[in-house]
């Protein structure tokens, strides 16, 4: 294992682990790829080269009008909305250590559909559906501070946490099921497409709003960074060294509502992918937040963007939420990582 | 000057009291052995010294001062605490693991000083875990685990480390070999060691002061000469002994009887 590099600049000073410099280099360089070619895929079939003269060109019509107004924002949603709901996984599963933390198992994606569909059922016709995605947040919210609230006895307890977590989930998923069964057929419809996790008809609005919600948690985010590892000791240890653990808990959580419950707001239900992708990541680059948390971001990122692409692509005329493909990519490229470690 | 001091410290869970009023002073430099039987509450006094458990009544002053007025970073800075059974974070390095220590030192600016580095290395060295640097945390033995968990303690820095039960799930070779690194931390660095033992000859053999925890207090104190008597033990642990002086060093020697009637 190559050594660390240390880096020291005035008050300034950082560890930097070499191997997860150049792994974040590829899967970069992997998802611009995959970017070029969820621009060039559709129904109508562009070169590379095309795609990067009507990027370069100022005209507005025709395949302009395909690649610019409907990929573009498209593929940039499906990859943020990955991104977010995977680092916010991380998050989730360092706080209370269990690997098998996710938004969706501990409630999060899960108040986000109870409330979007009763948005649906009751509202989205007087309202409109622009506030979809408030109502979304609105319900992850809820949810994961009642799950919070109720897990608390003197401190909350990682255990607590995902016991109460995995109840109110089951609790609100039993209400989004009373919601589509008493609602009428068109609103049920179009409450499955959003439950299964879908960015069709992203539009430039949309993706600037959930890019801009997204861009004012980073500094949260780089500012806790340092914090997820000691954390993850246990709380008597953790405290031992100077950290205050509910404090600290209570922050990182709510990074991490606020990262999932934007990503479900715009794309709904996207299953999986917080709960698959922060382990790929910790698989491909050693032990360290910033790291695991940026391969995390790529690897969402990825996942969410190829099963988008799937979707769109190798079933038309029709286009299926991205939502569908999420697992059936992500479970098999996670198990080959699983038997490779074994050998 | 004695290092931690309880004044008037009642400590409970919920409605049971585990430790009533109690009085008790840690000398600064020494080895203070804390002994008593399951559930007599050593655990508990302990967590309390490293402010890890609000007292009930009373205070307990680190350094002459009322550790609950005191930050959690400068109690950080000050004492290090070692539970039971520590879990470390999924797949770090012993490198990794080491550099948490420093953790009360560091700010978001400055991650990783010349000082960090320093003194990482320096706990690698002093507990011979220099070579194991690399490797992570979950494949080490329990031995090797200890010394990489008392590596971590070292790197904080403190002149005070408490240690619970710092020898349960190591064979008797690896317990000695805890033991003496912590003699020797405590003879070379003059640092201040507090820990629960079960193995009342280990603690006799290491410790300066033995503090006998029972019935919600301490029940003796004093050096293992003065404490480790026949009348204790049955009182304490229920337990019938002998006591001898140890061949080798001298120390209170507990020859523990079961059942057999010996005269």
């Amino acid at each position: 294992m190559p050594e660390e590099i240390i880096w020291r600049w005035g008050p300034l000073s950082r560890r930097i682990n070499p191997v997860t410099g150049y792994r974040l280099a590829w899967a970069t360089v992997l998802t611009l790829c995959v970017v070029m070619t969820s621009l060039s895929l559709g129904k109508v079939i562009l070169s590379p080269w095309q795609v990067l003269d009507i990027l370069a060109s100022a005209e507005t019509g025709g395949v302009h009008f395909i690649v610019e107004q409907l990929r573009l924002p498209r593929t940039l949603m499906a990859w943020l909305v990955g991104a977010a709901l995977a680092v916010s996984g991380l998050i989730l599963q360092s706080i209370v250590r269990n690997p098998l933390a996710s938004p969706d198992l501990l409630g999060i994606t899960s108040g986000a559909s109870a409330a979007a569909v009763l948005y649906l059922a009751f509202f989205s016709l007087t309202l409109g559906s622009s506030g979809l995605p408030l109502a979304a947040m609105a319900g992850a919210g809820l949810a994961a501070a009642a799950i919070y609230l109720l897990a608390w006895q003197q401190g909350a307890s990682p255990l607590r946490l995902v016991l109460v977590g995995v109840g109110i989930s089951a609790l609100l998923a039993a209400v989004t099921t009373f919601l589509l069964v008493f609602s009428p057929l068109s609103t049920t419809l179009s409450a499955y497409v959003w439950l299964a996790g879908s960015v069709y008809g992203a539009t430039w609005q949309e993706t600037q709003t959930l890019s801009l919600w997204l861009l004012v948690q980073i500094p949260l985010l780089i500012f806790l960074a340092r914090q997820v590892m000691v954390q993850q000791l246990d709380d008597s240890l953790a405290q031992g060294i100077g950290v205050r653990v509910q404090w600290l808990r209570a922050c990182l959580l709510f990074a991490s509502v606020a990262l999932a419950g934007t990503a479900v707001a715009w794309a709904g239900g996207v299953a999986f992918v917080g709960l698959i992708a922060p382990h790929i990541a910790k698989k491909l680059v050693p032990p360290g937040f910033a790291g695991q948390a940026v391969m995390s971001a790529l690897v969402g990122g990825l996942l969410v963007l190829v099963a988008d692409l799937i979707g769109r692509t190798l079933f038309l005329p029709a286009d299926l939420p991205a939502g569908i493909f999420v697992a059936a990519l992500g479970t098999p490229f996670f198990l080959y990582l699983l038997i490779k470690q074994r050998h | 000057m004695s290092a931690i001091t309880s004044q008037g410290l009642t400590l409970s869970y919920q409605d049971s009291v585990i430790i009533d009023q109690l009085n008790v002073s840690v000398p600064k430099g020494k080895v203070t052995v804390l002994i008593g039987g399951n559930g007599s509450g050593k655990s508990t006094l302990l967590k309390s010294f490293a402010r890890l458990l609000k007292p009930q009544q009373g205070t307990v002053l680190l350094n002459g001062v009322d550790i609950q007025r005191k930050a959690t970073a400068t109690v950080a800075r000050e004492l290090a605490i070692l539970p039971q059974t520590p879990v470390a974070p999924e797949g770090i390095s012993v490198r990794q693991l080491v550099a948490l220590g420093r953790y009360p030192y560091q700010s978001w600016l400055q991650q990783w000083s010349d000082e960090d580095e320093t003194m990482v290395n320096r706990a690698l060295a002093r507990t011979g875990t220099l070579e194991l640097a690399d490797r992570p945390v979950d494949s080490l033995s329990g031995g090797q685990r200890q010394r990489a968990w008392i590596a971590m303690t070292l790197a904080q820095d403190t002149d005070i480390v408490v240690l619970d039960e710092p020898t349960t799930f190591l064979d008797l070779s690896h317990q000695m070999e805890v033991l003496e690194l912590l003699r020797e931390l405590n003879q070379q660095e003059q640092k201040t060691i507090v820990m629960v033992l079960h193995d009342l000859n280990l603690a006799c053999r290491y410790a300066d002061q033995i503090l006998v925890v029972h019935e919600q207090t301490i029940y003796a104190q004093g050096t293992p000469a003065e404490v480790l008597t026949e009348e204790l033990v049955k009182t304490v642990f229920d337990l019938n002994c002998r006591i001898i002086p140890d061949p080798f060093f001298d120390t209170p020697l507990c020859i523990p009887f079961g059942r057999e009637k010996i005269e």
